[in-house]
């Protein structure tokens, strides 16, 4: 494959300096931004396939990775970017529970700031905290999820498994099906997907519907054979467990039966159809183990890979704009 | 305190909302009280001992009541005082204000209504009034001790941002107040319906992932409101209504002969959702900013008189509770020092009759609540304000004298400038270089 043969020299031609100084909205990327990220991203990939994957790039450079909320999946794929990319990493994950929330996050922001590291990785509870954090240090922070806002980097690494599946993106019909109201996930895609020229539908019952959905710029679909038929690709969103108790659905089983993914809804999309997930899935609540596991139509272990290379190259051109400065 | 000598005022631009009036026109303050008003330019035979201002057509009207200020005193006194707020209260030409219950403790008895107006006349700037609570420690369990507050002083009650929930609570305490005669207040939101949300559900909303209730909770609970003001006969004033929605269920109580007054925060008329913006706390507010719509027909409803009353909805918090996560962060915004420059802004945009306007600061607030304040005549208190009008002003949160700067008009250019604020014929304030 032609893409295995890009090397470092390759991965600095593409290097470019970062938009601006942070990156806590998929907003922030204009299209030809997106392309850059993804062809460097797409670098990344190849370097990554390599045995020897340690790379210079952000060498003295800290990365912090600071997570407000657990996630060992979102966490690693950072550390294991800064890691291969030459940068000290350092985890830190504050307890919020001796302090109101948002004493922890300021307070955290002013400490880690006189401890000047240059990438600051943040996931928060609370919408907004990551654009918070970014008015009060003096470092690149990037939006690892906040609240029920953004989660840019997993739209960006959602985008690059599409392109290398489907060799673009343009054009395709991506059915985000389930949870929308609350999901960081959605909002990213969307916008993403759309400056890629991608048909985007938003799926799931009408209490999991943002107000205003519709305007979105996309169709909303409360039936999911309708919502996926022929769709291109079909991401299922997590759906949390506290949602599942009779307050927004009445029950898993019920959920399953009309908005979880089986093969028989999944015959209406189109042939060749590829299923997405951000992870960690809810096995047999929105998403069925069969579909799940099977590496004919599932992109989930790619996106895995992906988000690791996407991460790379979102660092790597945030430092690029250090470097200038 | 020392008597206050008589003031001249001349060549002013005299704005009487109790009668209408806004014209050319003078007036003398002698005594604590107005002594004498007349529709000239100029004066004759004015005894040459008294003070003359020379008004240079600024407009000279009753002073502001404000009948929703929160400070933090008793208990909070780091976000403000009583005296910080009276002090904001007179550099922004508010001459009376009246303060909410939900202080630590609360105002549920007569006692803290009675330190309350002590303190407030050892301060001596501007007139303030409690409020007492509806219920004991604003739970919405019990009623408070309505009867002993008002023989204190207390001008109305009210749980503040709490809803009364249960119905028959509700129709027992207005009942009991009615009795009194103490005005009942009450701002309406089904908490079940709005939850723990901190924004107005709307497209907007939902694309920054904020935490939102809809308007429609508003509307549903005025209903129960205003039913219950049909049946219990209280005098029933809705607090800080927000949304175009509950207009309609508004015009269809207010044909009927029921007592009901309504407010509106000044920052409702003055802002939308949208200046939330990139999660700027100082927009948080209780209840949210809604739509450009909602604040639409919120003007043309101050036009039409369907809304009664402006208020500044003061509400002091501190940077540190501002400066969080939107949802996290604390509510409110100051305004004392804004609601007049804010308010004329309707004016200056052509939206309704500067009289009109004022009477929404002065004579109607001062009716409602039975304060002998907000006309320009003979005998009446000299609370007044000298204002020029067309001045620009541009909001500097930081030089507010408010001890919380959480101004959303933050930045802002207004126009409006007090020059001179006077409580009982005495200067409190003076802006006049």
């Amino acid at each position: 494959m032609a893409r295995n043969a890009l090397g470092i020299d390759d991965v600095r031609a593409r290097t470019f300096p970062f938009p601006a100084r942070h990156f806590t909205s998929a907003a922030d990327l204009d299209r030809d931004t997106l392309i850059a990220l993804l062809d460097l991203a797409d670098g990344f990939v190849a370097l990554n396939r390599q045995k020897a994957k340690k790379l210079d790039l952000l060498k003295g450079r800290t990365l912090m990775n600071l997570f407000f909320e657990n996630s060992t999946r979102t966490q690693s794929s950072f550390e294991l970017a800064g890691k291969r990319l030459g940068a000290d990493v350092v985890n830190m994950s504050p307890r919020a529970s001796s302090m109101s929330k948002g004493e922890t996050l300021i307070d955290t922001a002013v400490t880690l700031n006189a401890m000047r590291p240059d990438l600051l990785v943040v996931r928060h509870p609370a919408s907004g905290a990551a654009a918070l954090l970014a008015q009060k240090v003096g470092c690149s922070v990037i939006n690892a999820g906040d609240g029920q806002h953004e989660h840019p980097t997993q739209a960006l690494l959602d985008a690059l498994s599409m392109r290398r599946a489907f060799g673009s993106v343009e054009g395709l019909t991506v059915a985000i099906c389930g949870d929308v109201l609350h999901s960081r996930v959605a909002r990213s895609n969307v916008l993403t997907l759309q400056m890629l020229g991608a048909r985007v539908r938003l799926v799931g019952p009408a209490t999991l519907m943002p107000v205003g959905a519709e305007r979105w710029g996309g169709e909303v679909f409360h039936d999911l054979r309708r919502g996926v038929a022929d769709a291109d690709v079909v991401m299922m969103l997590r759906l949390q467990l506290e949602r599942m108790t009779g307050a927004l659905v009445p029950s898993t089983r019920e959920y399953f039966r009309f908005f979880g993914l089986d093969r028989e809804k999944l015959a209406h999309a189109k042939p060749g159809v590829k299923v997405m997930h951000p992870g960690p899935m809810n096995r047999g609540v929105e998403i069925d183990s069969d579909v799940a596991d099977d590496l004919a139509i599932s992109l989930i272990q790619d996106q895995v890979e992906m988000g690791v290379a996407a991460r790379m190259a979102v660092l790597t051109s945030l430092a690029a704009r250090l470097d200038n400065d | 305190m020392a008597e206050a000598r008589p003031i001249a005022f001349l060549g002013a631009r005299l704005v009487d909302p109790a009668t209408g009036y806004d014209g050319p026109g003078c007036l003398i303050a002698a005594g604590g009280a107005i002594a004498e008003v007349a529709r000239t330019p100029g004066l004759a035979g004015l005894s040459p001992d008294i003070e003359r201002v020379d008004c240079g057509g600024a407009m000279l009207a009753p002073g502001l009541v404000d009948i929703r200020v929160k400070t933090g005193e008793p208990g909070a006194e780091t976000k403000e005082t009583l005296k910080s707020a009276a002090r904001a209260a007179v550099a922004g030409g508010v001459t009376s204000i009246v303060v909410q219950p939900d202080t630590d403790p609360v105002v549920d008895e007569p006692s803290v209504v009675d330190f309350i107006l002590r303190r407030a006349r050892d301060i001596g700037l501007s007139k303030v009034y409690p409020a007492g609570a509806a219920t004991k420690g604003l739970a919405g369990e019990q009623m408070a001790e309505i009867g002993l507050m008002r023989e204190a002083g207390c001008l109305y009650v009210t749980d503040v941002d709490r809803p009364i929930v249960n119905s028959q609570v509700m129709r027992r305490a207005m009942t009991y107040a009615r009795g009194f005669g103490v005005p009942f207040a009450h701002r309406p939101n089904d908490p079940s319906l709005a939850g723990q949300s901190n924004a107005n559900e709307s497209e907007f909303a939902g694309r920054l992932g904020l935490v939102a209730g809809p308007a429609i909770a508003e509307r549903v609970m005025l209903e129960r409101d205003l039913a219950l003001a049909e049946l219990t006969g209280a005098t029933l004033i809705v607090d800080q209504l927000s949304s175009a929605d509950a207009l309609d269920s508004l015009r269809r109580a207010k044909a009927k002969d029921v007592n009901i007054h309504v407010t509106v925060s000044i920052n409702h008329l003055s802002f939308n959702e949208l200046d939330i913006g990139d999660y700027r706390t100082f927009y948080k507010l209780v209840p949210p900013l809604r739509g450009e719509d909602d604040r639409q027909s919120l003007i043309e409803a101050l036009a039409s008189g369907l809304i009664d009353v402006v208020v500044s909805a003061h509400a002091p918090a501190p940077a540190e509770d501002k400066r969080l996560p939107f949802d996290e962060a604390a509510p409110g915004a100051v305004g004392l020092e804004t609601l007049l420059p804010a308010l004329l802004t309707l004016h200056h945009e052509g939206r309704a009759p500067l009289v009109d306007l004022l009477a929404a600061v002065t004579l109607k607030p001062a009716r409602l609540l039975s304060l002998d304040a907000g006309r320009l005549a003979t005998g009446a208190p000299a609370d007044l304000v000298l204002c020029d009008i067309g001045a620009p002003v541009r909001i500097d949160a930081d030089k507010l004298i408010s001890k919380s700067k959480n101004s959303p008009f933050d930045g802002r250019s207004l126009q409006g400038k007090v020059l001179l604020t006077l409580v009982d014929g005495r200067v409190v304030f003076d802006a006049r270089v």
